[in-house]
């Protein structure tokens, strides 16, 4: 059993899952940070990925389906943006909102523009720009973490997250950082969209599946800290793939019980029992400043 | 008058972002709006239909919203409404030497137990751990959706995703065999258990000192504790009562409609009751007006179907959520700037 798991495959397939979870966590890490909850992961990832399906299909080409995705999902992080900071609009029920209207309007073009009501067509133009996907999800954990961390605009989310009077007596101005936090949010999940969309070759209705949640899961159990999201991403997806390589080698672990462990794991930490994970101190809270 | 504003507002932004989507792939609004309207409201099955659809609206809108009254935002009804759902399923099935006023109400009350246990997780670690309600709500309902493949790999018919049949006296009747023209459409007794569930909603929260603990924890916790309310027992009672209201929606589909439980039976009315409760600004009254208008949708997405894609209904929905959780706090801070 031991040899299934210590093999390139397998290594592959735990890499293929956590893609899309560390980028939409990495998202959720930056936007939360800056205070603003997302819980409109799971409806960016499925944006994404119908937006770069379009890119792939209209665009003839890995490049424009990147593109595609990153702009379509930062495009909806815009439309969050304006809800929650400029409107300032309850961040909870827009985040369900736009999950609902991701999950529609994905699901309407997708009949308006091929006919079908579970998924595209069949797109080859991905090639391989999946290994390069791997390569940029790496850098842009490290680059993110490092923003966060060591640079004035890190250091201005953290205080917009933690304290916004007093940053805004400071002169930064929270709702222009926030909006900032949440265009990127909306892009990098929209870049973990692109990535299902190229690794399954096609647009399938719902295909998020749930993923944004797992990843919203991944930032809390990661303390919002992006580099411990994404290691807990890749927690997740090691999980997830074990479960599949047992299944596959008739091992009796019941599937069900791996699937639920994300969700506990978050819960247990959120907790207290296991050590404490602190949220922004600001998180969920828009005040006139 | 000013509560209701937004409300309307908001269904005319979605009319208008609709339309929008109609004209852009080719439709004309008004004859799509005459098809829903027709294919709803127009007909004894489309009336029946209706009211079939908006009875869980109920449910999982006033679950929402008593939690909305305490200041807790309840995103796990989707979760509770399964597991209730599921134990009026397996009680229903055992109750066949009951007498239908026995068995019945005891489905029922195990579907609260069961929304009601689910909801109280989340109560107590919100109450006595302080963990956000928000983000152990979610993790709930997924946690509740993995539980169910393995306990229905256990306890489903053979090569089926649902149980067992109930026992015939657990059945609602149909409203088709007092009104017979609303025949062939699914709506059932329930609704009335929807409606009276919500009359006793607005007279526990308006009429009752409990209901008066539970609007002043979420009016001001920091308040409610200074004059000696209990304020972590009150969120736990609260989300402890949203689930058990959510936990009720299994007597529409399992005891009025199709007598079993079945794997993904409630397709989202979980996350539709934030819709309802929003809409319906978390009272009562708003809520069963709210889950009329989403369950006529609902029912006129099928309607409008073969002119433009259903999913344009979702569209509408969201837009109509985005547009009461906007307007509510600028017109918020015009009242207050009025005042």
């Amino acid at each position: 059993m031991m040899h299934t798991i210590l093999t390139l495959g397998f290594a592959a397939a735990v890499i293929r899952i956590t893609v899309p979870y560390a980028l939409a966590a990495l998202g959720g890490t930056l936007s939360e940070r800056s205070g603003v909850i997302n819980i409109a992961l799971e409806g960016l990832l499925l944006i994404g990925a119908f937006t770069a399906t379009m890119g792939a299909y209209f665009g003839h080409g890995a490049i424009a389906g990147v593109l595609g995705g990153v702009i379509g999902g930062a495009a909806f992080g815009a439309l969050y943006a304006l809800l929650v900071v400029t409107l300032r609009g309850d961040q909870i029920v827009c985040g369900v909102a736009l999950n609902l209207l991701a999950d529609g309007i994905t699901r309407f073009l997708l009949k308006a523009t091929f006919d079908s009501s579970s998924n595209s067509p069949r797109i080859d133009a991905w090639g391989d720009v999946g290994t390069r996907l791997i390569a940029l999800t790496v850098v842009l954990v490290a680059l993110f973490h490092a923003v966060v961390y060591w640079t004035p605009f890190g250091l201005r989310l953290r205080a917009v997250g933690e304290h916004p009077e007093a940053a805004a007596s400071l002169g930064v101005r929270p709702a222009r950082i926030r909006w900032v936090a949440l265009l990127l949010a909306g892009a990098l999940a929209g870049l973990g969209g692109a990535w299902l969309a190229a690794d399954q070759r096609q647009f399938v209705a719902g295909m998020s599946n749930g993923r944004g949640y797992i990843a919203l899961a991944a930032m809390i159990f990661g303390g919002w800290r992006p580099a411990r999201a994404a290691a807990a991403c890749l927690l997740f997806g090691l999980a997830e793939a074990m479960q599949i390589a047992l299944q596959a080698a008739g091992v009796g672990v019941p599937g069900w019980a791996v699937q639920m462990l994300p969700y506990v794991l978050t819960m247990v930490t959120l907790a207290g029992f296991i050590g404490r994970s602190h949220a922004p101190r600001a998180l969920g809270r828009i005040d006139d400043t | 008058m000013k509560s209701i504003l937004p409300p309307l507002w908001a269904t005319l932004i979605a009319l208008a972002a609709a339309s929008a989507l109609i004209i852009a792939v080719g439709g004309g609004p008004l004859a799509v709006y005459r098809l829903l309207l027709a294919g709803t409201w127009g007909n004894g099955y489309g009336i029946g239909q209706v009211l079939f659809k908006t009875t869980p609206l109920i449910f999982t809108g006033l679950s929402v919203a008593l939690a909305l009254r305490a200041g807790l935002f309840n995103i796990g009804a989707e979760g509770q409404l399964t597991v209730g759902a599921f134990a009026t399923a397996m009680v229903g099935l055992h109750c066949a030497h009951l007498p239908a006023v026995v068995a019945v109400p005891l489905a029922l009350v195990a579907g609260a137990l069961g929304g009601a246990l689910v909801g109280a997780i989340a109560g107590a670690l919100k109450a006595w751990r302080g963990a956000h309600e928000v983000i152990n709500t979610i993790m709930l309902n997924f946690i509740v959706r993995a539980v169910m493949v393995g306990v229905g790999a256990h306890l489903f018919e053979r090569e089926q995703i649902h149980t067992a049949p109930v026992a015939a006296s657990a059945e609602l009747p149909r409203l088709s065999r007092f009104i017979p023209g609303l025949h062939g459409s699914a709506a059932n007794a329930s609704l009335f258990i929807a409606v009276a569930v919500a009359l006793a909603a607005w007279w526990l929260v308006e009429r009752t000192r409990a209901g008066f603990r539970l609007r002043a924890v979420g009016a001001s916790p920091d308040a409610a504790a200074t004059s000696g309310i209990s304020v972590p027992r009150v969120q736990f009672f609260a989300l402890a009562l949203s689930g058990a209201v959510a936990g009720l929606v299994g007597a529409n589909f399992v005891l009025g409609y199709k007598h079993y439980y079945e794997d993904g039976f409630s397709g989202g009315i979980g996350y539709m009751g934030i819709a309802v409760a929003v809409l319906g600004r978390s009272r009562p009254l708003g809520v069963v007006l709210a889950a009329l208008l989403f369950g006529t949708l609902s029912q006129g997405a099928l309607a409008v179907n073969a002119v433009v894609p259903k999913e344009l209904v979702d569209v509408m929905t969201a837009v109509i959520i985005f547009s009461v959780a906007a307007a509510a706090p600028s017109v918020r801070r015009r009242l207050e700037a009025a005042a």
